[in-house]
């Protein structure tokens, strides 16, 4: 935890929490009784989008709980919530009955009224009672004489002088407070993130949820992918090839009687074999370019970078090489980053840093340009996400208006070999 | 002409052997692997070779890399590579030496084989050939430098010409124009991208080269 970012509310302010929670507790009870009767009364139909309303003002309040708590404790608190975006009340309303977190919110409310409740006053009245003992002797001083006679039964005070006696009882008291107090609040944290945190199985559920997402973007862009790659040969090399073969049976046939013509039908051949190779190789290099299989994600980068207009900045730290379906996707991701800005940014200079942490290869490509980029805007930062999402990596786009604008994608994986250098040991 | 070449697709050595047989070259050894590559080149000294990018036993750019190293013990060894695609990245190692006297080119240029003897012949002689797409991948990677868009249309296509290798009888005869035509073109390249100007066409390619990969 760092103590620079956020630190944890100090005693007095977990005083002033305390205070204000007394009253948060008793409307939570409040809630609490609500939802009870609304899911009790479910039955009836008018109830439905009620029940809907309550369990999403509970999952507002109890979100801003998990915020505090996870302050407190030093590491924020995920909502656990089940994706509900169920088109029909009815399968929202069986949704939000099948989620646990809604069951679990509800016992909170319940503990939060209670023990929470309990914890609260504890906290303020020990600091109320702190103050009074302390400034007991001037409340005696200033009130009629007899008013404060006995001080709790412990003993009797007929002097001013008696009356400093408390003063030491308040002073043990504000100690032990001081140590209290901080524990308390704490623990009612951890109370609080047990209940509502995600459980191991709400985890998984959002898990399986989001891969099923991810695999159904990833199989639908291979299979649009492929789409076009076979659209690519109907219409270019397979074409080319069926012209050649014409090009070379007519030339067969006229070779004996027109050998002039025949010449210029071979020549015509030629032609149709150098645009089919031209168009295999675009083609080739939109599914695995070739400098990806030579070099590994060092070299194809380079040479992307290379190959754009702008002057590039490349520095790469990958101690190895890393597994073909990632290297892939990682050269595409930067490759699209980089055409986003020749074609967007109207940027002078760019820089791409590629490192891998052990787990992780981070990408990073910035240019000057003028910023304003959007992850929901663009189709072509849509793609990268999308790309990405495959591996279960991520994209974050950072571009204020005025630029720069920075592109940072992350994608899990593990090295497959350690780094062989260029066959320079033969030497 | 003592060549030896490389290239793993038996049917693509066989036409190389067949088309640089017809045309006078002495095929003294064609090899299908990187390692084999590199013993050959040592050995025989060939007063040219012909290598393809990719070969055996890693499938990735073993050619190159022996081609690479055979002319770091034999300087200036003459090699022409051939590949299914061209890679700037690859370009600018070959140059990298600045010694002349190589090739990069596409394996479809094999087709038109009048130029692809000339290029052999002008990679043999010390001079460079390199393949169009490599030099419009060069020229694209500068499009935004201020000498470069100084130069007229015309400079362009000169300029082009010439970093693919070409002598000025060559582009003049491409161009339709005559040869002092081209001479005063490339005077006013050199002069536009501050270029020493120099009579002989190798060092004028090689500095040509030299200011792109920059």
């Amino acid at each position: 935890m760092s103590a620079a970012k956020t630190r944890p509310p100090g005693r007095f302010a977990l005083l002033g929490w305390a205070f204000l929670f007394i009253f948060v507790a008793a409307q939570s009870l409040v809630l609490f009784t609500v939802q009870v009767y609304m899911t009790a009364l479910l039955w009836i139909g008018l109830f439905v989008p009620i029940f809907i309303g309550v369990t999403s003002v509970v999952r507002r309040f109890t979100n801003w709980h998990r915020r505090w708590a996870g302050k407190l404790l030093g590491a924020p608190i995920p909502e656990p919530y089940l994706v509900d975006a169920a088109p029909t009340r009815l399968a929202r309303l069986r949704g939000r009955l099948k989620d646990p977190a809604t069951w679990r919110d509800l016992l909170w409310l319940f503990v939060n009224g209670t023990l929470g409740l309990t914890i609260f006053c504890l906290v303020v009245t020990f600091f109320i009672g702190v103050l009074w003992y302390l400034a007991f002797p001037l409340v005696w001083g200033v009130s009629p004489k007899g008013v404060f006679k006995e001080q709790y039964g412990l003993f009797t005070i007929d002097t001013q002088f008696e009356a400093f006696y408390t003063v030491p009882i308040g002073i043990l008291l504000a100690f032990v407070w001081w140590k209290l107090a901080p524990a308390l609040m704490r623990a009612y944290a951890r109370v609080t993130r047990s209940l509502l945190a995600p459980t191991e199985r709400s985890l998984l559920k959002q898990r399986v949820t989001q891969l099923a997402e991810s695999r159904a973007e990833t199989v639908d862009t291979q299979a649009a992918e492929l789409r076009r790659i076979e659209r690519d040969l109907h219409d270019g090399a397979q074409a080319r090839l069926v012209a050649l073969g014409m090009s070379l049976g007519l030339a067969d046939d006229v070779v004996d009687r027109d050998p002039a013509a025949a010449k210029e039908l071979l020549a015509e051949a030629r032609t149709a074999t150098t645009l089919a190779l031209s168009e295999l190789r675009d083609l080739v290099r939109g599914i695995h370019p070739p400098i990806l299989a030579d070099r590994g994600l060092d070299g194809a980068v380079r040479a992307l970078a290379l190959a754009s207009p702008l002057p590039s900045d490349v520095e790469i730290d990958i101690p190895g090489r890393l597994p073909a379906p990632v290297e892939s996707a990682a050269y595409f991701v930067v490759a699209e980053s980089i055409t986003n800005v020749i074609k967007h940014a109207q940027a002078t200079k760019l820089w791409i840093r590629l490192e891998y942490q052990p787990g992780r290869l981070s990408m990073l490509v910035g240019d000057d340009g003028h910023g304003g980029a959007d992850a929901g805007g663009g189709t072509g930062l849509r793609g990268i996400e999308r790309r990405l999402a495959a591996f279960d990596g991520t994209l974050v786009v950072n571009s204020p208006v005025g630029g720069p604008t920075v592109l940072v994608m992350e994608l899990p994986c593990e090295l497959s070999s350690p780094k062989i250098s260029p066959s320079s040991e033969t030497g | 002409m003592r060549v030896v070449i490389a290239e793993d697709l038996a049917l693509l050595r066989d036409g190389l052997i067949r088309i640089l047989e017809a045309h006078d070259f002495e095929v003294v050894e064609a090899v299908d692997n990187g390692p084999s590559l590199l013993r050959a080149l040592v050995k025989h000294k060939p007063e040219v070779a012909v290598v393809d990018v990719r070969l055996p036993p890693s499938f990735t750019d073993e050619g190159l890399r022996a081609a690479i190293e055979a002319r770091q013990q034999v300087p200036g060894l003459p090699v022409l590579v051939l590949s299914q695609y061209v890679e700037q990245l690859y370009a600018r190692e070959l140059l990298s030496d600045n010694a002349g006297g190589v090739g990069y080119l596409l394996k479809d240029r094999v087709s038109n084989v009048a130029q692809f003897i000339d290029a052999v012949n002008r990679v043999a002689s010390g001079g460079t050939a390199m393949d169009p797409d490599v030099i419009s991948q060069l020229l694209s990677s500068h499009s935004r430098d201020e000498p470069l868009r100084g130069l007229t249309p015309r400079e362009q296509e000169v300029l082009s010409l010439m970093a693919e290798g070409r002598t000025n009888a060559a582009i003049a005869g491409r161009l339709f124009i005559t040869e002092k035509a081209v001479s005063k073109h490339t005077n006013n390249i050199f002069a536009k991208l501050g270029l020493p100007p120099s009579e002989d066409d190798n060092r004028r390619v090689l500095a040509v080269l030299a200011y792109l990969k920059a």
